[in-house]
């Protein structure tokens, strides 16, 4: 079989096919070699341009680019968590300044990466312009003239017609008649006929090429003037859209504030569903209690002047508002809870938010209330929608719902260290520079609150009191205009893609001649350009074609020395 | 006595047809295994069936001397019906016959000796060829019943928990095993495979292991993130791609061997691998590279329209941003990218062949990362696998 790859041109392969056409026709074949560049800026340069714009370089940049996204998965990404990074680095002093000098937690927006992927685009602009003037070129020419000699070609065969058959020139034009039925565009000449089909291969080729292009380009525009921010929405609780009333706000590099719609959502009430299948012994099936639909039924208005309307948000179902998109992306419980500090006052009072930490909304808690006399005070702990205590005295909880709901909290006093301006992570409340007054250590253990209970703090620093407990949903607000057209480009990528891969390009030959019999010898070759595995199909569909139109003399006649013995008629060869 | 679910449209979970279905789950993988066993059996007596052929083609070389003694016309004619016969699979009847001119131009076939029985070993367009090989047939057969009792099983397992049988890892790996058996036996019907049977069954069956130690999970609801009609679409073809990509990967795993093998014999060198029989079994390393070059084409497409692009939207959809990279989605990238590289190479010179087949291999390798270590080990977005905690 290997030597068979040397002796013929191996019939599937791109580079191999136009060797074999450029032999039929009896061109010298084409210099691969890589000459050695001009001295010269110019003629460096024009070295550098072929060099990039090869077929070879792109496949190297294409392998880098895949290289070169694997780390965004080892390491924890800005663009998905800055604070996993700030963890990471923290936990890696050595390592972790040196990864980030190397933009390892910034990967996708990196020198390097961008580096290749523009690399890679521009090579592939290079490579695409002139293909696209060429096949414009072919498309809008004759098909290629006739090779030499057609038994070259990987498909080829020849017909004798019979004394009673057509003439030359009619035998021609039924050859061309057929061809053309066959989708063909075919050109007659002297003593052949020239044919191609299959042109929209390359179209889909340089469709699927420019649409990646069409891709980038709205990724960057829509980046340019995307906006996205987060909001935590308690019950009863309406947020405007305005820079000051997000949580967090990441705009893009060109996002200018009258960008921001103002639109309003109101949260009204939230609604969790859980499973709660059971079999026939009332034993709860696998997957009890896990989350079957959240629902946020909110009121909206899209503008100041339109009505306002009642809908709900749910997860896969997001609200377009003002051209922006608002996802249900996180829910939890707010704990209504108020303090009273050492000197009666209430220092604090309102929903508090929790973080659940699992499935069944075990919710980390932590309150600040800086305004409380004569001590600040602090607390963390948990909340719990269905209390357990399994005998050690240590609470969990055990479902998601709100069936025995509690606070588990420590209390703390002194200075909560607000006042000197530092902004602080209102979900965490470092402990290290102040004074436990409740502790499921210390003597007064903790604090275990049901609703409606108040706890009294020690010393006589105020109390606190659980009142109710609210929904809070979480939102996310995205506006990005460049996904419309990214979509449609991704589309048209593909639709070309298929084009490209499924489509066959193929050139087909007819010549006519007389035989010393003074009979019509047909004969046909075909080439197939890019990969092609049905030319052989294709060819014997023309053949039978031919057969029906014309009087063919028997085949053992036509070349008496064409049955070679221990070859079968058939042989098949390659693909 | 079921309990309906209260405020919501999703329906109970039918648990008698769950517990059928996880049944047949287990009978098919039993089945897989079975049909495994016959096709490594055959795989092992390959060299009894090759010298079965030689025997029946001596006999037959002997009969067609006489045949040219009595009369050359008839053994032409037999000659003839013996190639139609070949070739049945590729073409028409009535075409077959009259073929004689380009039978001229094809001439470059087989050279005399070994490489002669080769050719009437096995078939580079991979259509039946001469070896009769009953222990395969069963063997295929077998894999038909398990594949059966699969589509029973994923089918009862989507009915009985009233949404589409893809929301876990678990049910993934099944439905990946299902599609790579269906694939598998479509393309017996028209192409002489059961050399791949060994590599494809023992995927298979490391995939249903593999699902049913590493990733358990009962029929269940899915969370609300993952009730949306593009779970069918994306996770689909998804499936259908890590399928067409797990066939290319035996396909090109057996190229690598095969051209060495070609090496082996061309020089004259004595290896252990010129002298494998079940290698004569297979086709050309050639052969292998275009089909699996055919294969891993569709497969790219499906990857290019599934997890990419209907990924993308989802995403949007569902997490507000279509393209976020997380690791999830940095993989798929990079899958897409290497099979990208794959299709390049193809139409570079010096990149065709073994090369080609090692971006193949890696392609696939990372189709194993995204699923196995991403979902696993990497905390993301997509880390819904119904995994232990």
């Amino acid at each position: 079989m290997a030597e068979k790859r040397t002796t013929t041109p191996s019939a599937h392969r791109d580079n191999a096919r136009e060797d074999a056409l450029a032999d039929a026709v009896g061109e010298q074949r084409a210099k691969h070699d890589v000459t050695t560049p001009a001295l010269g800026v110019v003629g460096m340069l024009r070295w550098a341009w072929t060099q990039l714009t090869s077929m070879r370089t792109a496949l190297m940049l294409l392998l880098l680019l895949a290289v070169a996204a694997v780390p965004g998965s080892i390491w924890p990404q800005r663009v998905q968590d800055s604070f996993a990074v700030q963890t990471w680095i923290e936990e890696n002093p050595t390592v972790g300044p040196i990864l980030d000098f190397f933009q390892m937690f910034d990967v996708y927006s990196s020198v390097w990466f961008s580096a290749i992927y523009l690399l890679l685009f521009i090579s592939l602009i290079g490579c695409i312009i002139p293909r696209a003037r060429k096949h414009y070129q072919q498309m809008t020419s004759p098909p290629p003239r006739t090779p030499r000699r057609l038994e070259r070609l990987p498909e080829y065969g020849a017909l004798e017609l019979a004394d009673d058959g057509p003439s030359l020139d009619q035998a021609l034009d039924d050859a061309a008649a057929v061809l053309k039925k066959r989708r063909y565009r075919v050109e007659k000449r002297e003593t052949s006929v020239g044919a191609e089909k299959g042109y929209l291969k390359e179209v889909g080729n340089i469709l699927f090429h420019v649409s990646l292009v069409g891709v980038l380009i709205f990724i960057a525009f829509g980046s340019m003037f995307s906006y996205r921010g987060q909001k935590v929405l308690m019950e009863d609780e309406g947020f405007v859209n305005a820079l000051v009333a997000y949580d967090n706000f990441y705009p893009g590099t060109w996002f200018s504030e009258d960008q921001l719609e103002p639109f309003s959502i109101r949260l009204n009430e939230f609604e969790r569903v859980f499973d709660r299948q059971v079999d026939e012994n009332f034993e709860p099936l696998d997957g009890f209690g896990q989350p079957l639909e959240f629902t946020a039924h909110v009121t909206v208005q899209d503008g100041h002047d339109a009505e306002p309307e009642d809908t709900t948000l749910r997860v896969n179902h997001p609200l377009t508002l003002g051209g922006a998109q608002l996802y249900l992306v996180g829910n939890g419980y707010a704990p209504v809870v108020t303090v009273r500090d050492g000197e009666g006052e209430v220092a604090f009072s309102g929903p508090v938010v929790t973080r659940p930490d699992d499935p069944v909304y075990t919710s980390m808690m932590v309150i600040k209330v800086p305004d409380a006399q004569p001590e600040q005070l602090g607390f963390v702990g948990l909340f719990l929608p269905t209390a357990y205590d399994d005998g050690t005295g240590m609470a969990i909880s055990t479902d998601p719902d709100l069936h025995e709901p509690e606070l588990h909290l420590n209390s703390y006093y002194g200075d909560l260290g607000l006042d000197d301006g530092v902004p602080q992570n209102v979900y965490v409340l470092d402990t290290d520079n102040l004074e436990v007054l409740n502790s499921r250590e210390s003597d007064e253990g903790g604090i275990v609150l049901a609703p409606g209970e108040t706890h009294e703090l020690p010393d006589g620093l105020g109390t606190l009191e659980f009142e109710e407990i609210n929904d809070y949903i979480a939102i996310d607000i995205h506006y990005n205009p460049g996904e419309a057209g990214v979509l449609v480009f991704a589309l048209l990528a593909s639709a070309g893609l298929i084009a490209t891969l499924f489509l066959r390009r193929r050139r087909a030959w007819v010549t006519v001649e007389q035989t010393p019999a003074g009979r019509t010898l047909v004969r046909y070759g075909l080439l197939s350009r890019g990969e092609d595995f049905s030319l052989r199909d294709e060819t014997i569909a023309l053949r039978t074609q031919l057969e029906k139109i014309w009087p063919v003399r028997p085949p053992e006649e036509t070349e008496p020395s064409g049955v070679v013995s221990g070859e079968g008629p058939n042989t098949t060869r390659g693909i | 006595m079921i309990l309906a679910i209260d405020g919501t449209e999703l329906q109970p979970i039918n648990v008698e047809l769950a517990e059928y279905s996880e049944l047949f789950m287990l009978i098919s993988a039993f089945i897989y295994t079975l049909a495994f066993i016959l096709f490594t059996v055959d795989t092992a007596r390959s060299s009894a069936t090759i010298r079965r052929v030689e025997a029946e083609l001596a006999q037959e070389q002997e009969a067609e001397r006489i045949a040219v003694t009595a009369g050359a016309a008839e053994a032409t004619a037999s000659a003839q019906a013996d190639g139609a016969a070949k070739t049945a699979q590729a073409s028409t009847a009535e075409t077959s016959q009259p073929d004689t001119s380009t039978a001229e131009t094809s001439s470059d076939g087989a050279g005399p000796g070994e490489a002669e029985v080769n050719a009437e070993l096995v078939d580079d367009d991979m259509a039946y060829a001469r070896p009769k090989r009953p222990l395969a047939n069963v063997a295929v057969a077998i894999t038909a019943v398990a594949a059966a009792a699969h589509i029973f099983a994923v089918v009862a397992r989507g009915l009985a928990a009233g949404r589409w049988p893809l929301g876990n890892m678990f049910e993934f790996l099944t439905a990946a095993a299902l599609v790579v058996t269906v694939v598998y036996l479509l393309a017996l019907i028209r192409r002489d495979l059961r050399f791949l049977g060994v590599f494809v069954l023992g995927l298979v069956v490391t995939m249903m292991v593999a699902a049913t130690i590493g990733f358990p999970t009962p029929v269940g609801h899915v969370q609300p993130a993952l009730q949306s009609p593009w779970i069918v679409i994306h996770v689909s073809l998804a499936v259908l791609a890590m399928a067409l990509f797990t066939l290319t990967f035996a396909m090109n795993i057996l190229q690598l061997v095969q051209s060495r093998r070609e090496r082996q014999v061309t020089s004259g060198a004595e290896g252990a691998l010129a002298r494998s029989s079940f290698m004569r079994l297979v086709p050309s390393a050639l052969s292998l590279e275009n089909w699996s070059y055919r294969i891993n084409a569709v497969g790219f497409v499906f990857w290019t329209v599934g997890p990419m692009i209907t990924g993308a939207i989802w995403a949007r959809e569902s997490w507000g941003r279509y393209w976020g990279w997380d690791p999830k989605e940095i993989w798929t990238f990079v899958i897409w990218v290497v099979y990208a590289c794959y299709l390049h190479a193809r139409a570079t010179r010096g990149w065709t062949g073994n090369r080609a087949a090692w971006l193949s291999i890696i392609g696939f390798i990372c189709i194993i990362i995204n699923y196995a270590v991403v979902n696993v080990f990497f905390p993301g977005l997509h880390s819904y696998a119904g995994l232990p905690e």
